[in-house]
């Protein structure tokens, strides 16, 4: 990255803190703002963050790898998650996210080599009584079958 | 007069298609030049009728459903011939046997009205409790709780009223009102519904409990996989703001009360309380020891009432209509009502207020109507990915705290999952350790290490690597899981296991292909 990219990531990182810093207990809803800003929670975004909220890197650090949501790295374009908790496996949510990996040729937790799309596996949406479900690019699909999987695939490859 | 048309907005209905049939109405109104209106409600529960479209008539509402798009035009014919009849039209709602069969007190406006409507909340019964409330004595509105025999509705069942008791009794400069909506359990999806459709009523529960205890401050933890959930209780707290039910004086009283919406980050484990607690300060969401309690020192070290979404939504009616009226339903020491979330491999799914009581057979089986598929029920399993499975042996067990505790396995937030016959319990126990393994916080050594031994131990008696002796060995790491956690994750991750192995037997034999589907 370049010298430049990285005062930028800085210049923005501050203006996200300075949004949120007079909330309690700021540093997730700083680390979803950073998120949204940029899709990712840049390296460069944590010593600032550490700095400004007076606590270390090692703590900062810490936060952002304990929790699922924050990505170290963007995601593809689109993003598929599928819910693989017991209700949805119930009704076959392993073959479902079997048949996606086929159709996109990744794995679970894997982005396409074009950066096209990432396909993730959720622990439930709460959509339990429609199952197998889905969220994609924040759309939730309840009662996935060959039919919707192939719109679905077919709609972020489009 | 403009005809309304209502189309729930619930993730549930969305997930379905709701939004696009609302698009196609919008455009035939449009296009036809009709006088009527689409109104975004709640759901109803009944997820096999959604997306479940309800007219208003001169009889009252007539519902169509599960409607698709391409169905608007002929339903638009039908619904302006007063509720006329269509291949889809299922009568008035509150006649559908599923809907009438149940008593709703939490629920009773959810899938009714605008979720984010105030004039609508008010017009169906909404704040009469806080407005009760703000007249009473602090403790009297405790006593009240109390009185009620509301217990803990995220899973644990402590009565609420007396953890209530304890804030209210503690002296600090700040307390809070934590509200935890990280409804993490799979088959559980009663919090989301209630933001969803009716946000108001977790509002005016929380400004209760402020009131009660003297906290000014609340928050609402909501995990991030429930969007719209988020959005509608951000929504709807500025427009409490705006109206006064929440700010410096809530309805007009010397009262002080405001909240916020807090966004989980994808831990499970935050679902605990402890965890949550640290997760809205800043910190990487691990268990905190107890004590000291959260009643005493919680959020930032200050009093704080934690309680589940539920809890909370059901104080209103509580202090509109009196502990007696929700006492009064319930079944040994568990009271009053609860709402059912009936998922997963099951021909009716959806949510189902009732009274503590029914048989977990007379739920599967009557209200479920069995399995999706048409197959044989297998097992279900109870209370999340931390509940046991239960056989059809046990469907007499009364759904009740103590009930389930007595054999073995937990209500929780009273999610029911239905697994037909082609369900591997080895799977499920070895999918619970795995679970526990990604989520554990790591904090405890047997939540920690025991879930990955156990996922490991599982795959050896799958293998028929010495089954007998590797049995032996998951029972007693799940003993010492059980007793040496220090939250229910780890505590509680021994309840599927154990009871698949207690239960199925059969499926703990070695593969005769080795277990290499998944």
């Amino acid at each position: 990255m370049s010298q430049a990219q990285s005062t930028q990531i800085e210049t923005r990182t501050r203006a996200v803190i300075a949004e949120n810093i007079g909330l309690e207990g700021p540093l997730l809803p700083i680390l979803h703002a950073i998120q949204h800003e940029f899709g990712y929670v840049p390296a460069e975004s944590l010593p600032v963050i550490a700095d400004a909220l007076n606590i270390s890197n090692a703590e900062t650090h810490g936060v952002v790898s304990f929790y699922h949501d924050y990505r170290r790295e963007p995601a593809g374009r689109h993003v598929i998650k599928l819910c693989q908790a017991e209700a949805c496996q119930s009704m076959g949510s392993g073959a479902v996210a079997r048949r996606f990996q086929d159709l996109l040729g990744i794995g679970l937790h894997e982005t396409t080599a074009d950066g096209r799309v990432t396909l993730e596996p959720v622990y439930c949406l709460g959509l339990c009584a429609c199952s197998p479900a889905a969220i994609v690019d924040g759309e939730v699909i309840g009662r996935l079958d060959e039919e919707t999987i192939g719109e679905i695939v077919a709609g972020v490859q489009a | 007069m403009t005809r309304k048309i209502y189309i729930p907005r619930d993730s549930g209905a969305l997930a379905l298609g709701a939004d696009k049939v609302a698009h196609a109405l919008e455009d035939a109104i449009a296009a036809r030049g009709i006088d009527a209106t689409v109104v975004r409600n709640g759901s109803r529960g009944m997820f096999w009728l959604e997306p479940m479209v309800e007219v208003e008539t001169a009889q009252g509402r007539i519902a169509y459903g599960p409607v698709k798009a391409s169905d608007v035009a002929s339903l638009l014919d039908a619904a302006l011939a007063e509720g006329g009849a269509h291949r889809l039209r299922l009568g008035k709602p509150e006649d559908i046997p599923f809907f009438a069969k149940q008593t709703r007190l939490t629920f009773a406006r959810c899938g009714i009205i605008d979720p984010l409507s105030l004039e609508d909340y008010r017009a169906h019964g909404g704040l009469r409790g806080l407005q009760n409330a703000v007249a009473m004595a602090q403790s009297d509105i405790v006593t009240t709780v109390t009185e009620s025999g509301l217990r803990g509705r995220g899973g644990a069942g402590f009565p609420t009223g007396i953890k209530w008791q304890t804030v209210l009794g503690a002296s600090a400069d700040q307390k809070y009102i934590v509200c935890n909506a990280d409804e993490g359990d799979s088959g559980t999806f009663a919090d989301r519904m209630i933001m969803e459709g009716d946000p108001f009523v977790l509002i005016e529960g929380m400004a209760i409990a402020g009131i009660a205890v003297g906290a000014t401050k609340g928050y609402v933890y909501i995990r991030s996989e429930y969007p719209h959930a988020i959005a509608t209780m951000r929504s709807a707290i500025a427009t409490a703001r705006r109206a006064g039910v929440l700010g410096l004086n809530v309805l007009g009283s010397p009262n002080m009360f405001d909240m916020e919406v807090r966004e989980g980050a994808g831990a499970y484990v935050c679902g605990e309380e402890t965890s949550l607690l640290n997760s809205l300060e800043g910190k990487r969401g691990v268990v905190r020891a107890k004590p000291p309690l959260p009643a005493l020192q919680g959020l930032f070290g200050k009093p704080t009432v934690v309680n589940n979404v539920i809890s909370l939504a059901s104080v209103p009616i509580i202090l509109d209509k009196g502990a007696a009226h929700y006492k009064d339903l319930g079944f040994g020491r568990s009271r009053g009502t609860m709402p059912i979330q009936i998922a997963g491999n099951v021909r009716h799914g959806g949510l189902f207020e009732v009274a503590f009581g029914l048989t977990l057979g007379e739920i599967v089986d009557e209200i479920g109507g069995g399995t999706a598929t048409g197959r044989p029920v297998k097992a279900v399993q109870v209370g999340g990915p931390l509940g046991a499975y239960f056989p059809r042996e046990l469907f007499d067990t009364p759904f009740d705290y103590e009930a389930f505790a007595g054999k073995d396995g937990l209500i929780g937030h009273a999610g029911i999952v239905v697994f037909d016959d082609t369900a591997d319990m080895l799977k499920q126990a070895r999918f619970a350790m795995e679970f526990c393994a990604i989520e554990s916080c790591g904090k405890c050594t047997p939540c920690r290490l025991g879930s990955t031994r156990g996922v490991e131990t599982l795959d050896r008696i799958a293998a028929g690597i010495q089954p007998e002796k590797n049995l032996e060995l998951v029972t007693d790491l799940c003993n010492t899981m059980k007793f040496g956690s220090l939250c229910a994750l780890g505590g509680f991750t021994p309840y599927p296991v154990m009871s698949a192995i207690t239960h199925f037997p059969d499926d703990f034999t070695p593969r005769a292909v080795p277990a290499a589907a998944e």
